[in-house]
């Protein structure tokens, strides 16, 4: 039995590509809203607005180009597995624009704020979310279990930031109350930072399916 | 359009090939139809010859003495049909055997060997076929319609046997197993669904043979040996037709002549009504 | 019903020298669907044909292993495969009715010849037979026309009818469909999972979607052996064997 080119194999290709690229935006967002809150620059901010059009675009083109190929090539197996998890995957990746231009709006608030300084956990905080969103995406490129569960237990890292960032504003809140309405702001900042952590995790959790065939994502426990 | 690919479809060397082909189809048809000339010829010639003497006493009176006028071929006429008959009796289920057997259990050498046999059988000359009766039966038992009968059994076995076994061996093979599968016994798939599947067919192998055996002369000689009156029984010398067109034929008496050739006129008219009627029951059974 | 109506025990089929059928052990339950999948020559057909004792009429072809069918070893001693076969139907790739045989006497055949003869109990089994191939309303009023003069895809139903007619438990379909258009296959497809209320499917099919449609649990064949055995459903999203998924996805031909 003599392996086969499949034409099929272009066209997942394709997906896959168009999936990264989203997955580029992605990551563009995140570094300029970090930027825009943290160097209080609102023509980075701007930029997060640009980049959640396209991702937008780029979801609803990634959704139609999985229609079209589970219409016509019926796959099964892994192809199959790889074309849901490219499905599930584009949701993640749309939702976490929306977080990053919520993000950006709870920043435009917050610029109009005095404070010049911004917790310096939350720069941690942007970091550990970045090695997520990249890792998840580069597991799914090379089906990379092992990045994945990384992944995963990273997650718990960026838990640990948001709650340490939201006890921190919480006593600034009672002892400055005159900038209570941008202590607010960075909270729901770190909150919807830390939400573009799970959606990383979602992702991971969907391409250890692609990869192996087994759901993990209510208990992580049969993986780790 | 613009073409593409830079086709040639056509070319000067086309019409010599045309003009080439065609003569070659004309050279084939005026063969084929020099083919049919014997054919078209000896009908005509027959019937011309034959058809002046045809009349009622033809086939109800017994042969004349020679010189005499008058008369008719009835005991040839009701010899040939006795002896196609018998031979029908005995050579048709001898021979569906035989090719039941050789296309639905015919695996190996014993096969192959009844195979060739049977293949030699049919080539084997008809006059030696009824030296063979002759030998055999006609020696200690006398000229007989059973012998002649006999004879041209033998002579109709591996046509019947053959046609049976093609026609049979034409069926798919998942039609038997259709019948298998049903929990059907192999035998009662043969004669139950093969058989019943096929008869047009084998009733028109049956029907060639018997179309052959009916002209057949040479082994009746031996065998039938004829009969100026007809036969008491089936175990004296009978006429036949091919024998008595032969005798009359050769007799010198224009009158015996005369009737040889309405005796073969009928020969042919019978050969040609069972071809037709196979024909019409092939055309019947289709539609 | 539960429990296995077909139990095949390390199964080995040959023609001549070949090995066709390798140490094959599988087994299906009471009114199960089961697709049997696999590249051409795989021996899928060949393990099918040994389920009703149809291989060993192929010349030079025999086997061994047991195979049960409710119970009972169908290679067992005393064993005749006539009746073997009157309780293991079979379908075959191309419509094959009977030639020179009318739609009623196709279906009828097998319990004619089983010794049925009263004309009522024959009509009658020749109309639910045809009821339940879902031929009955187009054959209804042509019952003596030959069976032959069907379409492709009505012969077919035809010879399901057939197959149905002597009530076999179990029905054997060698890639029914591989003949028909697709909506003839559609229509047989929906029959199969009919019948399963009646009978028990084994069927060969080269068409992977039509496994995953109809049956239940599917087998991959792969060079005369069994290389995995599951849920329909889980062959197609998730297979165990590489193999499984390289042949199914078409990675390999």
């Amino acid at each position: 039995m003599l392996p086969m080119h499949r034409h099929v194999d272009t066209d997942l290709n394709d997906l896959k590509d168009l999936l990264l690229s989203m997955g580029g935006c992605v990551e563009k967002a995140i570094d300029e809203v970090h930027e825009g809150i943290t160097k209080k620059s609102e023509s980075h901010l701007a930029q997060v607005e640009k980049q959640e059009k396209l991702i937008n675009e780029l979801h609803t083109r990634v959704d139609e180009e999985c229609l079209k190929f589970l219409a016509m090539q019926a796959p099964v197996a892994s192809d199959l597995r790889l074309v849901l998890a490219v499905i599930k995957i584009n949701t993640d990746l749309e939702r976490m624009g929306d977080q990053t231009l919520n993000i950006c709006y709870n920043g435009r608030e917050f610029l109009r704020s005095t404070i010049e300084q911004v917790p310096k956990e939350l720069d941690s905080m942007k970091k550990e979310v970045r090695f997520m969103v990249k890792s998840a995406l580069d597991a799914f490129v090379r089906q990379d279990v092992e990045l994945c569960k990384k992944v995963l237990n990273h997650d718990d890292i960026v838990d640990r930031y948001r709650n340490q960032i939201v006890d921190q504003l919480k006593t600034k809140l009672k002892s400055d109350p005159n900038n209570t309405d941008a202590y607010l702001n960075l909270i729901m900042i770190a909150k919807n930072m830390e939400r573009l952590a799970d959606h990383a995790t979602n992702i991971a959790e969907d391409v250890i399916f692609v990869a192996t065939g087994t759901d993990i994502r209510h208990g992580h426990e049969q993986i780790k | 359009m613009a073409s593409k690919l830079n086709l040639k479809v056509t070319s000067f060397t086309d019409r010599k090939r045309k003009l080439k082909s065609q003569l070659i189809i004309g050279v084939l048809l005026f063969l084929a139809l020099l083919a049919c000339f014997p054919f078209l010829f000896i009908s005509a010639y027959v019937i011309s010859k034959g058809i002046g003497s045809l009349d009622w006493a033809f086939f109800t009176q017994l042969p004349k003495g020679p010189g005499e006028t008058g008369g008719g071929m009835a005991n040839a006429i009701l010899g040939s049909g006795t002896m196609v008959l018998m031979c029908c009796l005995l050579g048709i289920p001898w021979g569906m055997a035989a090719g039941i057997y050789l296309s639905e259990y015919g695996e190996g050498k014993t096969a192959r060997i009844l195979r060739f046999a049977t293949d030699l059988l049919t080539s084997v000359p008809s006059i030696v076929v009824g030296i063979f009766i002759y030998g055999l039966i006609v020696i200690y038992f006398g000229f007989s319609a059973h012998a002649g009968a006999t004879a041209l059994a033998v002579i109709m076995l591996p046509i019947v046997a053959r046609s049976t076994e093609e026609i049979l061996k034409l069926i798919p093979n998942h039609i038997r197993e259709a019948g298998l599968a049903l929990g059907i016994p192999r035998w009662k798939v043969i004669l139950r669904i093969l058989v019943p599947g096929c008869v047009g067919a084998l009733v028109t192998g049956v029907m060639l043979a018997i179309a052959r055996v009916a002209g057949e002369t040479a082994p009746l000689l031996f065998t039938a040996l004829g009969n100026q009156f007809f036969a008491d029984s089936l175990s004296q010398p009978t006429a036949s037709l091919p024998v008595q067109i032969y005798n009359f034929a050769k007799s010198g008496f224009p009158d015996l002549e005369r009737q040889a050739w309405a005796g073969a006129l009928i020969l042919v008219l019978f050969v040609f009504v069972i071809n037709f009627g196979t024909r019409a029951f092939i055309y019947y059974k289709k539609s | 019903m539960d429990g296995e109506v077909l139990k095949v025990e390390k199964l080995n089929a040959y023609f001549n020298d070949f090995h066709a059928v390798k140490d094959v052990d599988l087994s299906v339950n009471y009114h199960e669907v089961v697709a049997l999948i696999g590249p051409s020559g795989c021996g899928k057909s060949t393990f099918i044909r040994c389920l009703n004792r149809l291989h060993e009429e192929v010349p030079g072809a025999r086997c061994t292993g047991n195979v049960w069918l409710d119970g009972q070893n169908i290679y067992g001693k005393g064993v005749d495969p006539v009746v073997v076969r009157r309780n293991v139907g079979m379908v075959f790739q191309k419509p094959n009715p009977f030639p020179g045989l009318s739609i009623f006497d196709n279906v009828a055949v097998g319990l004619r010849l089983a010794g049925v003869t009263k004309k009522s109990v024959l009509s009658e089994a020749v109309e639910e037979a045809l009821r339940k191939s879902a031929l009955w309303t187009e054959v209804k009023d042509k019952l003596k026309k030959p069976g032959t003069g069907l379409s492709g895809g009505q012969q077919q139903r035809l010879c399901i009818a057939r197959a149905l007619a002597v009530k076999p438990p179990v029905i054997l379909m060698d890639e029914p469909t591989s003949a028909l258009d697709p909506i003839s296959t559609a229509k047989i497809e929906e029959l199969i999972v009919e019948l399963k209320n009646d009978v028990t499917v084994v069927i060969v099919t080269h068409n992977m979607q039509q496994a995953s449609r109809i049956s239940g649990r599917t087998a991959f064949f792969l060079l005369g052996e069994l290389i995995e055995y599951g849920k329909t459903s889980k062959i197609f999203t998730k297979p165990q064997n590489l193999k499984t998924e390289q042949y199914i996805t078409g990675r390999f031909g």
